[in-house]
């Protein structure tokens, strides 16, 4: 097949939100650069030293978030051919390199366990009963309103409907016990060989039956900078083989604070008259997560920590991370509906 | 090759997961549905999802010899 077959180039799936995301926009979709264009090299560069908080910096983690998708296939405006573009991966190395920094600083690691699976698990299990997640659970379950809850759905579709693809990364680089571990919580992930039952696809069914829309991208113009670097974490952690540490980790933590909070979100979307074609997602994470907990904390971090020694500190900053970066997300919109607005950009 | 046999696991301070293939039956004798490949079944006795452990026995403390 020869190249001119090609299409044209796409337009971006989303607006960018300054400089630097709109020529990684531009790059991905194919677009030609202009005569005097500045490099994105340059651009990244300038991003980085204007920034005042890289973590919530708009268009930094878009510009991140755009360059994951390529990786992830999220987009088909974004052309196949330029997943391992030079100039691309170099930008996103340097986003990347001052991001992870800006994590490493902001997350607080707490004393290391010995690295036993069964010290690495209790540690774990400490780590994530002190997160500030369930009051974000709590309020949705008793005193949300209809807007609230459907923005719940808004927020967490930008991972949600890519569920557990960022932890899958991981799979090829582990080995072993922590290897089988991984895949038996993902197969559980991807529907146990049950197409309808993949959670993103349970995720999406909910969204439907909310009447929102199930398409994946359609709210990021909607979702703010931390939403994003939530899941630009995520992706960091899995698609760099050096930070596989962080990753187990922070799968770890995001299922141990995962099956309690369901359950009163799902019944917070019960309060408001919502049916199980929207309350299934929830209810199904319940029973999930409380089995992938398990698994988790004990034959994924534990033994990857018990095998691998070396790993231990980046097993609790990845726990750490996800603990301390969610929790921020969740406060964020608790906030905002504390003095009557949305947690997003624009409200839908 | 034979099917390997199941096995119940116990967590420290957690649930039963039970791996592989074995019938899940209520008192009188009613089968139980099974939906996942791994379960975890509550040891605590405080799950509102019985059999299957909601991860409640973290809440309360539960504790475990092992
Ligand atoms: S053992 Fe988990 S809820 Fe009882």
């Amino acid at each position: 097949m020869s190249l001119d077959v090609r299409p044209a180039a796409l337009a971006a799936p989303f607006r960018p939100r300054g400089p630097l995301s709109e020529a990684v926009l531009a790059r991905l979709t194919g677009q030609p650069g202009q005569p005097g264009d500045a490099g994105l090299a340059a651009l990244a560069d300038r991003a980085l030293t204007e920034t005042v908080d890289v973590v919530r910096d708009d268009d930094v983690q878009l510009a991140l978030f755009a360059l994951f998708a390529s990786s992830y296939g999220s987009f088909d405006q974004f052309e196949a051919d330029l997943e391992w573009d030079g100039e691309l991966i170099g930008a996103r190395r340097q986003l990347e390199a001052d991001f992870e920094q800006a994590l490493r600083a902001a997350v607080q690691v707490p004393a290391l366990p010995t690295s036993t699976t069964d010290a690495v698990a209790r540690a774990l299990f400490a780590l994530t009963a002190q997160e500030g997640g369930p009051s974000l659970s709590r309020y949705l379950a008793k005193r949300a309103t209809r807007e609230q809850v459907l923005e719940l759905l808004v927020q967490r579709s930008v991972y949600t409907l890519r569920e557990a693809d960022p932890h899958s990364w991981a799979i090829p680089r582990l080995h072993g016990r922590a290897k089988a571990a991984l895949v038996e919580i993902q197969a559980d992930e991807y529907g146990g060989g049950r197409p309808d039952r993949v959670h993103a696809a349970i995720f999406a069914a909910s969204m439907r039956g909310a009447g929102l829309d199930d398409s994946y991208g359609s709210y990021v113009d909607v979702v703010p900078a931390l939403t994003l670097a939530s899941h630009n974490m995520m992706s960091m952690f899995g698609l760099n083989r050096r930070l596989i540490g962080a990753i187990v980790g922070h799968l770890a933590a995001f299922e141990m604070t995962s099956s309690i909070p369901n359950r009163l979100y799902g019944d917070g979307f019960r309060r408001l008259g919502f049916g199980e074609d929207v309350t299934d997602y929830f209810d199904e994470h319940v029973e999930a997560d409380a089995v992938h907990e398990q698994i988790a904390a004990h034959d994924l971090a534990g033994a990857l920590a018990e095998d691998r020694p070396d790993l231990l500190p980046d097993i609790m900053f990845g726990a750490a991370a996800c603990v301390t970066i969610d929790g921020w997300v969740a406060q964020q919109m608790l906030d905002a509906w504390h003095d009557g607005g949305t947690s997003l950009r624009v409200p839908v | 090759m034979s099917e390997q046999r199941p096995t119940i696991t116990p967590y420290p301070d957690g649930p039963l997961l039970v791996r592989g293939d074995i019938d899940l039956r209520t008192a009188d004798g009613e089968p139980i549905e099974r939906r996942r490949r791994t379960v975890a079944l509550c040891r605590c006795g405080l799950s509102t999802i019985k059999p299957f452990c909601d991860g409640t026995h973290k809440a309360a403390g539960f504790r475990t010899d092992d």
